[in-house]
């Protein structure tokens, strides 16, 4: 595939560099923005940060992994290789978005009238549980999707010296098609505009007949299952997985979800971009020891300068 | 007449609860005759006895009580902030992080390759407690400044990465001065001259001190004109801004007050531990610490030494087979006794979990021997009673146990949507499969278990009794 047309200028070793951080920030991006939506969406319609999104992620990651075991192993496979990814994408999407609707039904609908303290902590709770249960059922070791074995178009195209894995296109097609389909969904269906009414009234919604605690678990279904999907994708894109990838990836995502302004779903997309490319341009051309740091300073600036963040409405006081 | 800011309804609860007859009345009628003072008097003959107890006995009992009045204390200082002043401050540990590295900073070899000193610098405790207790306020005191710009959830947020940042910092910058992920270690204890306190139980009286001190401290702070000023942001900044009170000033006072209270901790467990490392100020502590604070109870002084006290050992005991088996099932009955009522039911209940057990048992062992031929986790005589009621297969599998756990969590979950008397029969297979669970499972790694069970009393505390054991409940105006 070597020298496309847009390329056929023959790039220079530091045009490489660039272009290949370039697509690795937006393949990690894109994963952020991901999970960064369920964020936004739970936090829209319950004002709830929900510290238990990156383990959500996790568990998908996990579900994705035994869909490959499930059919024969890395090596053997006894599907073909589209059919599982599309398999295992739907398995995680599915089980993590009923994970989702579950912790929502059993630890968060008996708080909806609590302070607002108590959702929260409940939520680093559900977060300790989920990542000590997946400890307990599976161990705490590394795995390896060992996706190389099986994904035949992991070759990569080569693009004068830039490589880009077949494995990204699919991140990132998945991740676009995804994030324009919740924004349809928001913005046409029926179910999108009774989400749009909790988010901004829910006392008044119920008045005008919404089903308030349908919407809420439909929103977490969907949040959820994408956060399970994104964990699919990573364990492909990255390799490896274990119990505590959630923490970092939900903060990360949860960056995102802020520096775009939280409750906003284009904010959460581009704050997912922006988050995964400062990750990767920082790591390649400052430190990787201090790409985290410069993320989480990011932040730090971003909400000093724009508490509500850059896409986000500042809320109304009323008194 | 009601307190001002305090709905009538809630205001008026002391009352309801003496009306309450049996020991729940004795016992609000007997806290209300009890002062204040005499209570902290309480308290510090209770860790006297405690003290002498431990003196010549095992070494864990010192830790264990160390660490609970270290916890008590840390719960003490995120009080001030989360309690009192209604900031969400997720970035506590950093504060109590910061001073624990000032403090090995100054009291080990870390700036011993620096061409001032060979050997490190190693100040005595009167010159390092004050320099770390000093640093860390003027760090509350800017974090404050910046958060001031901030209500609510963004607070939250921007302090949670405050805190990480700290934890990413230690491990990753000057890695020559700081340790990096080895940490700093073989640091030299509290000494004053020659004078030094070389055990645990050393640490022990040193803590107690520190927290009667504290608690005596700030009882005068609560009582005080800036107590009841940051009671008042606590209900609603806007109308405390009205009866011009200064928020800004409160607010940031209440950050630099908390924080001296972490690095004072952060001292203490530097010195005890003699080592400092990034791991201990992650954020599995910072939920610990909220966890002491949420189950005593946010906003009281007694509620936070308690939660410190009963999440310290609930901890400690976790980690012992027999102390765990004893904790789950003290839990198990409380639970039940609690939520199944009249006592009928309940009879009937236990009863029927009674029967079931024991015929599960002989019918799946009447099917195959093997499958009940593994012995119970717990020790001691409990192991003996649950031989013939639990189903624990030969060699006691892995996968058998974690069938069971993924079980008993769909049963909980389950448990809770039902209503009435489907619910009275639910509850009958859900504590058998738990128990069979832990006997099988749970029992063999007490690390883990330990963490999950934190987490569940986390969500439990909230859903049962959101403002904690000893809280008063407040009215949100929202």
């Amino acid at each position: 595939m070597g020298g496309g047309g847009a390329f056929s200028v023959a790039c220079t070793a530091q045009m490489q560099i660039f272009i290949q951080t370039l697509v690795t920030g937006i393949v990690t991006g894109c994963l952020y923005a991901l999970i960064a939506l369920g964020y936004s969406m739970v936090y829209g319609v319950l004002k709830l940060l929900n510290f238990a999104h990156g383990d959500l992620y996790m568990v998908g990651a996990f579900i994705g992994y035994f869909a490959i075991q499930w059919f024969g192993g890395a090596t053997a496979l006894i599907i073909p290789v589209p059919l599982l990814i599309i398999f295992m994408m739907v398995v995680a999407g599915l089980g993590v978005g009923a994970l989702g609707v579950a912790i929502e039904r059993f630890a968060y609908r008996p708080l909806r009238n609590a302070p607002r303290i108590a959702p929260l902590i409940t939520a680093l709770g559900i977060s300790f549980i989920l990542e000590d249960s997946v400890l307990l059922l599976f161990g705490g070791f590394t795995r390896n999707y060992n996706a190389p074995a099986f994904l035949p178009f992991r070759q990569s195209i080569h693009i004068d010296g830039v490589n880009i894995w077949s494995v990204q296109i699919i991140v990132v097609v998945v991740s676009v098609v995804m994030m324009f389909g919740l924004r349809e969904l928001v913005n046409r269906t029926l179910f999108g505009k009774s989400m749009r009414a909790v988010a901004s009234d829910r006392e008044a919604a119920e008045m005008l007949g919404v089903n308030v605690d349908r919407t809420i678990a439909m929103t977490f279904f969907i949040g959820s299952a994408m956060a399970g999907v994104a964990g699919v994708m990573s364990g492909l894109a990255f390799g490896q997985i274990s119990n505590i990838i959630g923490f970092l990836a939900g903060l990360k995502a949860f960056t995102a979800a802020v520096v775009g302004g939280i409750g906003s779903i284009p904010g959460a997309m581009i704050g997912g971009l922006v988050i995964g490319l400062c990750e990767s341009f920082s790591s390649s051309y400052i430190s990787s020891q201090y790409s985290d740091l410069i993320v989480f300073a990011l932040l730090i600036a971003t909400m000093l300068v724009r508490p509500q963040g850059v896409f986000g409405q500042p809320p109304l006081q009323k008194v | 007449m009601a307190p001002i800011g305090v709905d009538e309804w809630v205001a008026r609860s002391g009352d309801r609860r003496e009306q309450n007859s049996g020991w729940r009345g004795l016992l609000a009628r007997l806290d209300s005759r009890v002062g204040w003072w005499p209570r902290l008097v309480l308290v510090g003959l209770f860790a006297l006895v405690y003290g002498k107890l431990l003196v010549g006995s095992n070494i864990n009992y010192a830790q264990t009580g160390f660490n609970v009045v270290l916890y008590a204390i840390l719960a003490l200082g995120l009080n001030i902030v989360v309690g009192w002043a209604g900031l969400l401050d997720l970035g506590y540990i950093a504060f109590f992080g910061a001073g624990a590295y000032i403090y090995a900073l100054f009291s080990s070899h870390a700036f011993g390759n620096l061409p001032l000193s060979t050997g490190g610098v190693q100040l005595p405790v009167v010159a390092t407690i004050p320099i770390a207790v000093v640093g860390v306020g003027i760090l509350g005191l800017v974090i404050g400044l910046v958060a001031l710009r901030l209500s609510g959830d963004y607070l939250a947020i921007v302090t949670l990465f405050v805190g990480q940042a700290f934890a990413e910092a230690v491990n990753n910058v000057a890695p020559g001065t700081l340790g990096g992920a080895n940490g700093l270690f073989g640091l030299k204890g509290f000494h004053v001259g020659s004078a030094m306190i070389g055990s645990t139980l050393g640490y022990y009286w040193f803590a107690v001190i520190v927290l009667l001190i504290l608690m005596a401290f700030l009882h005068l702070l609560d009582t005080s004109r800036t107590g009841r000023a940051w009671r008042a942001l606590r209900d609603d900044p806007l109308a405390a801004e009205v009866m011009t009170i200064p928020v800004n000033k409160v607010k940031v006072m209440a950050f630099t007050f908390g924080a001296i209270v972490a690095a004072l901790a952060g001292t203490m467990f530097a010195a005890q531990q003699s080592s400092v490392f990034s791991t201990n100020f992650s954020a599995q502590t910072l939920i610990l610490i909220y966890a002491c604070l949420v189950l005593g109870g946010a906003g009281s002084i007694a509620g936070a030494v308690l939660g410190g006290v009963v999440v310290t050992v609930s901890q400690q005991l976790l980690s012992s087979p027999i102390d765990s088996a004893y904790l789950f099932y003290g839990i198990l009955v409380i639970v039940l006794v609690a939520r199944v009522r009249p006592w009928r039911h309940l009879a009937a209940v236990v009863a029927a979990i009674v029967g079931f057990g024991f015929g599960v048992h002989a019918i799946v062992g009447a099917i195959s021997h093997r499958a009940i031929a593994g012995s119970p986790g717990s020790s001691g005589w409990f192991a003996g009673a649950l031989r013939h009621f639990v189903i624990v297969p030969a060699g006691s599998p892995l996968t058998y146990g974690n069938l069971l756990y993924v079980a008993m969590i769909c049963m909980i979950i389950g448990v809770v949507q039902l209503k009435g008397i489907r619910r009275l029969v639910a509850v009958v297979p859900t504590v058998y499969v738990a128990i069979c669970c832990w006997e099988a499972r749970l029992t063999l790694d007490p690390g883990i278990t330990a963490q999950i069970m934190i987490g569940a009393i986390l969500i439990v505390t909230m859903a049962a009794r959101p403002e904690g054991l000893l809280g008063t409940r407040r009215v949100e105006v929202l």
